[in-house]
């Protein structure tokens, strides 16, 4: 790509999405695109996770949860207590981020898959006390009724464009936080600790705290993607942070490349795409066609897990990679192409 | 008092379901350092498989007899075959071509390999539970005021003689023996002429068998079944395995048994009882992992660099 539209290319998609409501007057297509801002929101804090610092967290939901219930308890009638919604957009990522570390002292001595069962048991573990401490949470019901954003005294109202462009604010800080974090000190680190954590250790990095800001950061993602989707669908209940949401989310990442932004960002909005919008069209077509017995909604679970195992096993960089993650997989299995490369380079350094 | 030795019965029944199903963790752990996502599917696999035979032999309710050990015979080895295969054909498509990948990759794999399993029960028996027959019969004996009941013996029995064989197999056999060198130092092991990949397959096969059988008793103890059953079950499942050690099979069974009886148990004194078993548990599994990662019986291994 020549480096002029490599450039330009950020700012003119910038400009088709910020026009996009005006052009297209579908409030449902705009609300997917909204649902589909929070996912990439919550790709983008589990990349700082997983595909930065190498940490497997299967339990992202959970932080997702937090958010979410900050909102709910902190602005509706629940309590009687009225928090606006710009300053929970602070409030609950901080709360997330505390809980990150709270998960995250204890635990991320444990080596990666270890560390991997423990997140999953968190994941677990939020959902399940929101459910039973039903005197606080109303249990399965959920809360519903948040209070409804409101700027200049303008409240956001039922329609999702508010909600799609205070996203779209909130994803392009959160690609520019992600983008300096990687070329950051704090991100080298990171990278450091991933490739191998006793040769960081020895090149004096703090390894507990760099990847307890990874476990930070990327939970008060994942809060702020809940106070934006909880305000926006106007109800927060248990059963939307299952283990599947956890998964879906590393679908993502494993779709568009771990450690690599615009892949992570391209693997959600795809996924998202296909989820809430290919599998129900295909399936109304289909039933319009006759087949009334077939419903593509029920092969979601197939779909993550085929990308996750597909993936891992042909590609595992993602479709679009981080150069240095495809050199770790490559290296790792052997690959012949990478070990001649490798070889030829060193015939040639000694020649 | 009586409460209290009521639950360690049930405790001792729902742990000998849970250890058959650590030793699969444990095994596979032990020779491949991999946590099998996918083995509690397996498990929930199995009680379907067990409920396609019993309906194919046409048993819908309780049999007497010689008829009975028959029946229960067939169901449980029919069972043990099918989850086996499935075993060994996951780890053929899924996990050999990552034995060498960065270990997170091969886990990645297990938990879609999961999704794919449950999604597969899901279509082929729908979403909602699906009920079990009761094939053996159960009359309950009280022993000084505790209720036992006969499928409770049931359970812990087979589990135990189950736990028999498999030690007496890994102890005693060429193929144990195999296994056990194998788990040691898998390149030694190949050196010393021992066949890894069948060596690996086969401890997949033994391992998603026993998950089969404890599908099977477990869809007779609680006469009831669905495609997500094996997520809780295996969570729980993996808990006992690192609680007892990972990688030791003594030790999976020593923890199956202390998962069941700690859930038990909190069930009946924790306010609020069994809406909080799985915090507890997990919460087991995080105390175990930070203060004693090697578990009840397992070595503490210096990490390999």
């Amino acid at each position: 790509m020549p480096p002029v539209l490599r450039r330009a290319g950020p700012f003119v998609l910038g400009l088709v999405l910020v026009a996009y409501p005006f052009l297209d007057r579908n409030n449902s297509h705009v609300d997917f695109l909204a649902n589909a801002g929070a996912f990439i929101l919550l790709a983008l804090g589990l990349n700082i996770v997983v595909g930065f610092a190498g940490l497997l967290d299967l339990g992202y939901a959970a932080f997702f949860a937090i958010g979410s219930y900050s909102y709910a308890m902190l602005a509706s009638q629940q309590f009687g207590v009225h928090v606006p919604f710009w300053l929970m957009l602070i409030v609950a990522p901080v709360i997330a981020a505390l809980f990150g570390v709270l998960l995250g002292a204890p635990t991320l001595r444990l080596r990666g898959d270890y560390l991997a069962i423990v997140t999953l048991g968190f994941g677990e573990i939020v959902p399940q006390t929101f459910l039973n401490l039903s005197q606080y949470t109303n249990g399965p019901n959920g809360i519903s009724s948040l209070d409804q954003p409101s700027l200049f005294g303008h409240p956001f109202g039922f329609s999702a464009t508010p909600y799609y462009y205070v996203l779209l604010v909130l994803i392009a800080l959160g690609l520019l936080a992600a983008r300096n974090l990687q070329n950051s000190r704090l991100g080298r680190a990171w990278m450091a600790i991933r490739e191998d954590e006793l040769a960081a250790r020895h090149m004096g990095i703090n390894v507990t705290a760099t990847k307890l800001s990874a476990f930070a950061l990327g939970a008060s993602f994942s809060g702020l993607a809940g106070v934006v989707y909880a305000a926006k669908l106007d109800l927060v209940s248990p059963d939307q942070f299952q283990f599947s949401v956890s998964v879906l989310v590393l679908s993502m990442l494993v779709l568009g490349g771990m450690g690599n932004i615009w892949g992570v960002v391209a693997g959600s909005f795809v996924l998202s795409f296909v989820n809430s919008f290919l599998l129900p069209q295909s399936t109304s077509l289909a039933h319009a066609a006759g087949f009334a017995n077939l419903d593509f909604t029920n092969y979601r679970f197939m779909l993550y897990g085929a990308i996750l195992v597909l993936m891992m096993l042909f590609r595992p960089e993602g479709l679009i990679p981080s150069r240095q993650r495809a050199a770790e997989f490559h290296e790792a299995s052997g690959d012949p192409r990478l070990e001649a490369q490798e070889q030829a380079e060193y015939e040639g350094a000694a020649g | 008092m009586d409460v209290f030795f009521q639950q360690i019965v049930n405790g001792l029944s729902l742990g000998g379901i849970y250890a058959l199903i650590a030793l699969g963790y444990t095994m596979v752990y032990g020779i491949i350092e991999l946590i099998n996502f996918a083995h509690g599917d397996v498990y929930t696999l199995g009680t379907f498989f067990s409920l396609a035979i019993l309906t194919a032999l046409g048993v819908s309710g309780e049999v007497h007899g010689v008829a009975l050990v028959g029946v229960v015979a067939v169901t449980i080895v029919g069972a043990m075959l099918l989850c086996g295969l499935t075993g060994v054909l996951i780890e053929r498509l899924a996990y050999r071509r990552l034995r060498n990948a960065p270990r997170l990759a091969p886990l990645i794999t297990a938990i879609g390999v999961s999704f794919i399993l449950e999604n597969v029960m899901q279509l082929w028996r729908g979403p909602s539970p699906v009920p079990f027959p009761d094939v053996i019969p159960n009359p309950s004996f009280a022993i000084g005021g505790v209720d036992v009941s006969a499928k409770q013996v049931a359970v812990i029995l087979l589990a135990v003689a189950m736990m028999a064989a498999l030690q007496l197999f890994i102890t005693r056999t060429r193929l144990g023996k195999a296994m056990r060198a194998t788990a040691q130092d898998r390149d030694a092991a190949q050196l010393m002429g021992i066949d890894i990949n069948t060596t690996i397959a086969l401890t997949f096969l033994i391992g998603s068998a026993l998950a089969g059988a404890a599908g099977f008793v477990s869809g007779v103890y609680y006469g009831t079944t669905w495609f997500y059953n094996g997520f809780e079950a295996g969570l729980k499942a993996f808990t006992a395995a690192v609680l007892g050690g990972i990688g030791n099979v003594t030790g999976a069974m020593l923890g199956g048994f202390l998962i069941g009886l700690i859930e038990a148990i909190a069930t009946q004194y924790i306010p609020g009882g069994a809406q909080w078993t799985n915090v507890v548990v997990f919460s087991v599994l995080v105390l175990v992992l930070i203060f004693r990662p090697s578990g009840l019986l397992g070595e503490s291994l210096p990490e390999k660099v």
